[in-house]
C-alpha cells in the first residue's frame, strides 16, 4: 500500500499533452476517486481497470485508491489512460515495482478480461511524448505500427495487462515494435489511363496538379468530371517525411487508419456527399470538435460532385479553410485547430437536369431555374478557384479507340519537373505552388511579356476579367509555363491561362 | 432470529470485543433513533467513536467495506451529531469508524478496523 506514477498522453485536437498519473492506495473504504479534470471516458476506466485486473490474474486490493491526473488544468479525454492507471494502480500495491514504470509512457485500453487495446489518435499521442523527452512507449498491439513511425520513439508492444505487468517487472523481453518504412505500402491508384480523350479537361488536371491550383469542373453527367477527379491525386508527389506526419495525426485522431495501413504516404482524397453538413465538412461535434473532411483532405484533394447541390451555408464554411489553410474549432472544454491545406475541386452540372449543352438531349429546366442552380456557386468560393473547365461528352470516336489516355506516371514527371521549377523561383518565400503566390508579389516579380499581358488586358477592356480574375490567369500562365520548362509566360501561355478560365457557364464569369 | 441477523449480531460481538481489546471504551451499543441506529458508540482518549459494522460471511460480494455507500455515510454523520445532542457531552473530537467482518467457517474471522472511514 503506497503510492505509484506511470504517464500517459491526452489529446486536445491533434496537440499532445503528457499527463503523470498518481496512484495512491490507503486504508479506507474501498473505491476509486478520480481526480484532475477527468472526461467520463477517463472516470469509467475506474470499473474497466479493476475488473481488468482481477480478471488477468492480478489481485485487486481493497483499498481506498485515489487517483490524481496532472496537470490538472488539463481537460483529460479518452479511453487511452487505463493502461497507465492499471499499471500505477498495480505499482501503488506493490505488484510491480515502482522505478519500472518511471521511463515508460503508456497508452491503451483494457478489456474487462485484461486484454489491451488500441486507441484513437495515437500517433500525436508519440509525438508529444517523443518531443517531452520520453521516448519509450507501451501501446496495444495494433498501435504498434502507427506508434514507431515518430522518428525516436522506441515501441513496445502488447496484448494484455498480464503481458504488459511481466515487461515491467522485466520477467519477458520487450516486444519492440518495428517502423513501417514509408513507401513500402502505397494503394493501388487510380490512374489517367483509364480516362478516354477529354484533351482539355485532362490539361486542365495536369495545371492543377504542377501547380496546387483549385479545379472547377462543369459538364453534363457521365462526361467524366469524377473521373478526372479522382485521379488528380495519382498526379501530386508523394507527401514528405513531415507532411506524412501531419496528415497521418489527423487520420489518426478521426480513427481513420487501420493497424495493417498505419500512415498515409499518398495526398489523401476525400469526397463527401452532397448532403454533408458543415460539421461533417470542416469538423465539429461536442466536448472537443473532431476533425472534419477538409482536414482529412490535408495535403491532398477535397472534392465537391455536384457542388451546387451542396448547402449555401456548408460551402461558405470552406472559406476560412481556403484562406488560412487550417480550421480553428471552438468548442465547451476547448479551441482547437485542425490543418486543412488542400486543393478543392468542384464538379457541376450545367443545370439542373443535367442537359443543357448537350448536344442531343433537350435541357428541361426553365431560365430561372438556371439562374438560381448558378447562382448557389457565385462569389467569394468561386473567386478562389484558379480553373474553370467545361467537360463535353465524350465522342464516338473518342469511346472506341480503346489505346486510353497517358498513364498518371508519365503526367506525374511533368508535373514533379515543373514543380521543381517553380521551387527554384521560391527559394526565400513561404508558399511552395504558384496558386499561393499573393498578387502583389506576383506582379513585382513574377512579370510576363508585353504581347502577352495585351491579351490579358484585353479581356479586362471587354469585361470578361477582374482585377483579381487577371491575377488567377497569371498564376495559371506561370504554371503552364513551368510544364512547357520556359523561363517566362509569353503569349501561347498566357492565351492557353485565359483559356482555362472560360465560359459556357453562366456563373463562371 | 433470521440468518441474516445472526450473522449482523455475532459480527457485532466481534467487533466490540475488538474494540475493546484496542483500548477503546464502549458507550453505548445499538443506540436508535427516528434517523436510524447507530452500532458501537465508544471512547478513545478524547475522541468520540461512532462505528458501524458491517458483517459477511464470504467476500464472495466484495468486502463488507465496500457496503458503505455515500447515502450511508452520510447518515451515519447525522446519527453521530443526534447521539452528541441527546447525550449532553462535548467530545473535543468526533470520528467515524467502520469495522468490516468476514466470518470464517471455523475461529479465524476476518476483522478490519478502519478508523476515521467516513470524513
Amino acid at each position: 500500500m503506497s503510492t505509484a506514477s506511470a504517464h500517459t498522453v491526452t489529446l486536445t485536437g491533434v496537440q499532445g499533452h503528457v499527463v503523470r498519473v498518481e496512484v495512491d492506495a490507503a486504508a479506507g473504504i474501498p473505491g476509486m476517486t478520480v481526480v484532475g479534470l477527468p472526461d467520463t471516458a477517463v472516470r469509467e476506466a475506474r470499473d474497466r481497470v479493476r475488473s481488468a485486473i482481477s480478471n488477468s490474474g492480478a489481485t485487486w486490493k481493497s483499498c481506498k485508491v485515489t487517483v490524481s491526473l496532472s496537470p490538472a488544468s488539463v481537460r483529460k479525454r479518452g479511453s487511452g489512460f487505463d493502461l497507465a492507471l492499471a499499471c500505477a494502480c498495480l505499482a501503488a500495491f506493490d505488484a510491480v515495482p515502482h522505478d519500472a514504470l518511471g521511463k515508460w509512457v503508456l497508452i491503451g485500453e483494457l478489456g474487462l478480461d485484461g486484454s489491451v487495446r488500441p486507441v484513437r489518435g495515437v500517433l500525436p499521442m508519440v509525438l508529444a511524448a517523443v518531443r517531452a523527452g520520453r521516448s519509450q512507449l507501451l501501446v496495444a498491439e495494433a498501435s504498434g505500427g502507427e506508434a514507431a513511425l515518430v522518428p525516436g520513439a522506441e515501441v513496445a508492444v502488447v496484448d494484455s495487462l498480464d503481458e504488459a505487468v511481466d515487461v515491467l517487472r522485466g520477467e519477458v523481453a520487450a516486444r519492440w515494435a518495428d517502423a513501417v518504412t514509408p513507401h513500402s505500402q502505397v494503394d493501388e491508384e487510380l490512374d489517367l489511363r483509364d480516362v478516354n480523350g477529354q484533351q482539355t479537361p485532362r490539361f486542365a488536371v495536369e495545371v492543377a496538379a504542377a501547380g496546387g491550383h483549385h479545379l472547377l469542373m462543369h459538364g453534363a453527367p457521365g462526361a467524366g468530371k469524377s473521373l478526372l477527379a479522382e485521379r488528380l491525386p495519382s498526379l501530386l508527389p508523394a507527401l514528405s517525411e513531415d507532411e506524412i506526419l501531419e496528415v497521418t495525426a489527423i487520420h489518426s485522431v478521426y480513427g481513420a487508419l487501420r493497424p495493417e495501413r498505419p500512415m498515409v504516404v499518398r495526398p489523401p482524397f476525400q469526397a463527401p456527399h452532397h448532403t454533408a453538413t458543415a460539421v461533417a465538412l470542416v469538423g465539429g461535434g461536442t466536448g472537443i470538435a473532431r476533425p472534419g473532411a477538409v482536414s482529412l483532405a490535408h495535403h491532398g484533394v477535397l472534392f465537391l460532385d455536384e457542388a451546387p447541390e451542396f448547402d449555401r451555408h456548408v460551402l461558405d464554411t470552406l472559406r476560412q479553410p481556403m484562406e488560412r489553410g487550417s480550421v480553428t474549432l471552438a468548442r465547451g472544454d476547448a479551441t482547437v485547430t485542425y490543418p486543412a491545406r488542400f486543393q478543392l475541386v468542384l464538379a457541376a452540372n450545367p443545370c439542373p437536369c443535367g442537359k443543357a449543352n448537350s448536344r442531343a438531349l433537350a435541357c428541361s429546366c426553365t431560365p430561372d431555374q438556371k439562374r438560381r442552380y448558378g447562382a448557389r456557386l457565385s462569389g467569394p468560393l468561386l473567386d478562389r478557384v484558379d480553373l474553370h473547365v467545361p467537360v463535353m461528352p465524350i465522342t464516338r470516336a473518342e469511346l472506341v479507340d480503346g489505346r486510353g489516355g497517358e498513364p498518371s506516371a508519365a503526367v506525374r514527371q511533368r508535373v514533379l519537373a515543373a514543380r521543381a521549377r517553380a521551387h527554384a523561383r521560391f527559394a526565400d518565400v513561404p508558399w511552395t505552388c504558384n496558386a499561393q503566390i499573393p498578387g502583389p508579389e506576383l506582379r513585382r516579380s513574377h512579370r510576363v511579356s508585353a504581347d502577352a499581358l495585351a491579351i490579358v488586358l484585353d479581356e479586362v477592356g471587354r469585361g470578361r476579367l477582374s482585377g483579381r480574375g487577371v491575377d488567377r490567369v497569371l498564376r495559371v500562365a506561370w504554371t503552364i509555363a513551368d510544364l512547357k520548362g520556359i523561363d517566362q509566360p509569353g503569349l501561347g501561355e498566357v492565351s492557353s491561362a485565359v483559356s482555362l478560365r472560360g465560359g459556357g457557364l453562366p456563373w463562371a464569369a | 432470529m433470521r440468518a441474516k441477523d445472526a450473522c449482523g449480531r455475532f459480527g457485532e460481538e466481534l467487533a466490540t470485543s475488538h474494540l475493546i481489546s484496542q483500548g477503546l471504551i464502549v458507550l453505548d451499543r445499538n443506540w436508535r433513533c427516528d434517523v436510524g441506529e447507530v452500532d458501537i458508540v465508544a471512547r478513545e482518549g478524547d475522541v468520540l467513536v461512532i462505528c458501524e459494522v458491517k458483517t459477511r460471511s464470504s467476500r464472495r460480494f466484495g468486502s463488507p467495506l465496500e457496503a458503505i455507500t455515500a447515502a450511508k455515510a452520510a447518515r451515519l454523520r447525522r446519527l453521530a451529531a443526534r447521539w452528541v445532542s441527546e447525550h449532553d457531552v462535548r467530545p473535543s473530537q468526533i470520528r467515524i469508524d467502520v469495522v468490516g467482518i468476514v466470518v470464517g467457517n471455523g475461529v479465524a474471522h476476518d476483522v478490519e478496523h478502519v478508523r476515521g472511514a467516513i470524513g
